[in-house]
């Protein structure tokens, strides 16, 4: 057990598993870096760093850099697992599933159905998402709704770094395709993480913490401003439960209703666009199976519908805060 | 190739502008008061001067993340885009776009642009109005090497051959995409003939050299403007920066990039080039670097007074009407 940050516990969950899985390649846009240049070889490592070290460790026949060519790169992802290895791509940024759309809604995600059951998609596309770090429209987007929506897929969302590996380690073990969610400004987040490998299955919810008041459900960096919000309103004396879903598909609805069921009270807290988004999403099954046990209307905090702004005072009140989180626990609660 | 004085002077004010933009930028944005990230055009002046010179008001160019040059070169506002990459209410886009998003409709700049690949396609579109309204505009495209590789660009240039739509497709390769080398990145090799391969005549030129750029570009747009079709341009330049503001280029080789500045600079090229034949007085030259120091300093005196968009207008303009 050492600290580390998000960017190590992903490093050393890629790493272990290349180690113990010689079938596992990772592929993407300058992941090591300095292809076919005369200098530093490995200068990247990825756009933030996350797979620097890999490629000296296990050569470039399975640290493979890309041309700018993401159909091409991500179809080969899907496309190679589909044939014996198990590839963990690197789709830069969440935004540009627009550029490779196809390979992943229509290929990677339906073969196995539409065989009949005889194929296996064990691959990984790692991408990065969310705003708060000037990104503007085309770089910051939380499009895990979107990916969530279609079936074959699994959506993981970590948020921190122990989370981070575990979740990682599962999901290159995983044998149907998954996209994990990395977000652009947690890199450095820092948690004690064990050393030695381990996994974090998929579709069970963590509690972040627990409160007989209200439930909160919140995804990815949210988390974090979700429990500022609600240890803030413990010192006036309301009790939330958080809980962290940690993969939208397969989603742990029982864990979200069963606490629903004690508390009353829901928020959910997304980062993604409100209109199909996760908190809709979340908010109807809790509505279907948990109706009779609400004291208060569910509420939703995200933000509005509008692509992310460049501007840094516009994009910090896109985003969801701590206090309007705190703001929605007190409308549920009826308090002021 | 037909160049005038005046069009020197004007090419020399261009190219100088942006280089002094670009390294204003890269100081102020060590302050910390630059929001986001910014690509830096500085050594590639040459391409996006000596192109949008042969454009007039009905011509239209899509540009890239790197697209402080061709904004300046096709008649962007330099005050208006230094409030944008601060993030100022009155920036260019209303602080909402950003370095990477600069835009102005007005001026036929179609926007710089976060996606890589994402220009040509839009080049063919402003290429088809131009030709269903027949307004006699053409578009041009500017994108990188690494840009060079997208499905997007492939299919835009077999678009556009297939309907003989006016368009120029500048390949500004400066070496790297990212870290990664234009010379591995681009199969074959051979840009020229891999447009050749969509039946779209090409050529190679110097980046560095603001006449050799010129020459082509010239030659190119004159045969679009007589109806045959889309040209091709493979400029070779190389990029002072890094990849964006805080990358340390380190998978540049030494012996590539020291002495960059020395040889490989088209300003200073063009003035020994205008001056030691004649053609144009330095005191002229050092009179245009005087002005557009000025200017480039009055811009970010400005651009940090300015006020932040109004917090109302994170949901504006999403649609006209909804
Ligand atoms: C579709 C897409 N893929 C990847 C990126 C990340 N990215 C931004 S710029 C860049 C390199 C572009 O290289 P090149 O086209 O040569 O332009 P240059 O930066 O050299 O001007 C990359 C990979 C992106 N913005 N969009
Ligand atoms: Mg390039």
């Amino acid at each position: 057990m050492s600290v580390k940050s998000f960017r190590e516990a992903l490093n050393e969950a890629m790493r272990d598993e290349m180690r113990r899985d010689p079938t596992v390649i990772l592929l993407g846009e300058d992941i090591a870096g300095g292809m076919g240049s005369g200098g530093e070889q490995d200068a990247w490592g990825g756009v933030l760093g996350a797979t620097k070290g890999l490629m000296p460790e296990f050569g470039r026949e399975r640290v493979l850099d890309t041309p700018i060519t993401e159909s091409a790169f991500i179809g080969a992802a899907a496309g190679a697992a589909l044939t014996g290895l198990r590839p963990v791509a690197q789709l830069m940024f969440i935004d540009f599933f627009g550029v490779c759309g196809d390979q992943i809604m229509n290929q990677m995600a339906k073969f196995r159905y539409m065989f009949g059951g005889k194929a296996k998609t064990p691959c990984v596309v790692r991408t990065l998402y969310g705003a708060g770090f000037g990104g503007a429209s085309q770089h910051s987007q939380s499009l895990y709704p979107m990916l969530t929506h279609i079936p074959g897929l699994k959506v993981v969302i970590p948020s921190s770094p122990y989370e981070a590996k575990g979740l990682m380690t599962q999901a290159i073990r995983d044998d149907d395709p998954v996209i994990f969610f990395e977000h652009n400004t947690m890199f450095d987040d820092k948690e004690e993480v064990p050393d030695e490998p381990y996994t974090i299955p998929f579709g069970q919810a963590r509690t972040v913490r627990e409160g007989k008041d209200v439930t909160i459900v919140a995804i990815g960096m949210m988390v974090g401003r979700a429990k500022a919000a609600a240890d803030e309103m413990a010192k006036d004396g309301i009790e939330c439960t958080l809980l962290d879903p940690r993969t939208t598909s397969p989603l742990d609805e029982e864990a979200i209703i069963a606490s629903v069921k004690k508390t009353g009270r829901l928020i959910v807290v997304d980062e993604a666009s409100p209109r199909c988004g996760m908190a809709s999403d979340i908010s109807a099954i809790v509505a279907e199976h948990a109706f009779d046990a609400l004291k208060a209307p569910i509420k939703r905090v995200t933000p509005p519908h509008a692509p992310v702004p460049f501007a840094p005072n516009l994009e910090k009140a896109y985003l969801p805060s701590v206090d309007g989180i705190q703001t929605a626990i007190r409308a549920v609660m009826g308090v002021k | 190739m037909k160049i005038d004085k005046q069009g020197l002077l004007e090419g020399y004010r261009t190219m100088r502008t942006i280089r002094e933009f670009e390294e204003r930028v890269h100081k102020e944005f060590m302050t910390g008061q630059i929001p986001g990230f910014v690509h830096l055009y500085a050594g590639e002046e040459a391409s996006a001067t000596a192109v949008c010179q042969q454009l007039g008001e009905h011509d239209t160019v899509a540009s890239t993340h790197r697209g402080h040059g061709h904004a300046i070169a096709k008649g962007c506002d330099v005050k208006g885009m230094m409030k944008e990459i601060y993030g100022r209410a009155d920036g260019l886009c209303a602080g909402k776009g950003g370095s990477m998003h600069i835009a102005d409709l007005d001026v036929g700049m179609l926007g710089a642009n976060g996606i890589v690949g994402a220009g040509s396609p839009l080049a063919c579109g402003a290429a088809l109005s131009a030709k269903t309204l027949k307004t006699g505009g053409l578009s041009v495209s500017f994108f990188g090497d690494g840009a060079f590789n997208q499905g997007t660009t492939a299919e835009s240039m077999n678009f556009a051959r297939v309907y003989d739509l006016p368009v120029l497709f500048v390949l500004e390769d400066n070496g790297y995409a990212e870290s990664t080398s234009s010379s591995w990145s681009i199969g074959g090799n051979n840009p020229v003939r891999r447009a050749e391969g969509f039946g779209i005549e090409g050529t190679r030129v110097d980046g560095h050299d603001y006449f050799a750029v010129y020459r082509a570009a010239q030659e190119a747009v004159e045969a679009i403007r007589s109806g045959t079709g889309p040209r091709f341009i493979h400029i070779e330049f190389t990029r002072y920066y890094g990849h964006f503001e805080g990358d340390a280029s380190s998978y540049k080789p030494l012996d590539e990039v020291k002495d960059e500045r020395r040889y490989l600079d088209a300003l200073k090229f063009f003035r020994a080039r205008t001056t030691g034949g004649g053609m144009l007085k330095i005191e002229d030259l050092d009179a245009i670097d005087k002005e557009v120091e000025t200017l480039i300093d009055a811009s970010v005196k400005e651009a940090k007074a300015a006020p932040p968009p109004d917090l109302s207008t994170l949901t504006t303009d999403v649609y006209l009407s909804y």
